[in-house]
């Protein structure tokens, strides 16, 4: 099995990203996966934004994808992203639920 | 940027409200109210969306008791649209209309004045004009049975003429979107 690559997000202007990357360490050892291999990249300039298509802080990708894929038209910025959990409440991060099946579905994908 | 401090006088402000009217503040003493409730809030940040419904039960619980609230937006509208004053007015129309006025603080001064850092960052103003409490409306934006128990403190100890226990909490949210 292939590690995924597994990354993380952030502008600093935003308070969410530590419980974030908190919750998708727990998820990848929870999912067998080593934490400290998780890809943790500020982004801080507009440019860099648009260069990135980030969509807000925190943003975690998996291989690339985005584990809660925006809609086409959300504007890339240096914001926060504004998630909605299984119960319908509104959260600055995502579902840990989300990551965690996210991650399940990764690891899936690169069994041979 | 400093912001005001507990026991200072809150800055004075007119505003326009998203119904087109002015909504004022009186800083040297607003007797009509037995409290003000200001709060920097806006459109996108995902802290001021999930207090949001708190923020508004608190108005609705406290209108008989003649409290006011007065909820502002403050961020850059070029950088951020979805705080224009168009998308606020279509937010509260969406929404069927708020038990508080929204307020478009398009200078950014009266944010500036009361040194507002987050959306949300609540106030509370005592009768007299001095600032009695400054911070979050609870300790978890994600918990809505919390139900902006420290805002309510406050402002019972505002109505009750008592110095307020908890004065000041750490403000949570998203920066203020300054313009640059």
């Amino acid at each position: 099995m292939t590690q995924p690559r597994v990354e993380l997000l952030f502008w600093d202007g935003c308070p969410s990203h530590p419980k974030a990357l908190a919750d998708l360490r727990a998820a990848m050892a929870d999912a067998g996966l080593d934490p400290d291999t998780v890809l943790v990249r500020e982004v801080d300039t507009d440019e860099r934004a648009g260069r990135e298509r980030f969509v807000g802080s925190p943003t975690i990708r998996i291989d690339g994808e985005d584990i809660d894929p925006p809609p086409g038209d959300e504007p890339v910025g240096l914001t926060c992203r504004v998630y909605r959990l299984r119960d319908g409440r509104i959260s600055p991060t995502p579902d840990p639920a989300t990551v965690r099946e996210a991650l399940s579905n990764a690891m899936t994908r690169s069994i041979p | 940027m400093t912001s005001i401090a507990i026991g200072e006088s809150a800055p004075s402000f007119e505003l326009p409200d998203t119904e087109g009217a002015t909504q004022a503040l009186n800083g040297d003493g607003d007797t009509s109210a037995p409290a003000t409730v200001v709060v920097f809030t806006c459109n996108h940040c995902p802290y001021a969306l999930a207090w949001h419904d708190r923020l508004l039960a608190v108005a609705r619980d406290y209108a008989d008791e003649g409290v006011r609230m007065l909820l502002i937006n403050s961020n850059d509208a070029e950088r951020y649209p979805r705080d224009s004053f168009d998308a606020m007015r279509e937010r509260v129309s969406a929404e069927g209309g708020w038990p508080a006025p929204y307020l478009r603080d398009e200078d950014q001064s009266v944010a500036r004045a009361y040194g507002a850092k987050t959306t949300p960052d609540v106030f509370v103003v005592a009768p007299d004009g001095a600032i009695a409490y400054r911070g979050a409306p609870d300790a978890d934006s994600g918990d809505p049975g919390l139900d902006a128990a420290w805002l309510r403190a406050a402002l019972d100890d505002v109505l009750a003429g008592r110095p307020v226990d908890r004065a000041e909490t750490k403000p949570v949210g998203c920066s203020i979107k300054w313009r640059q």
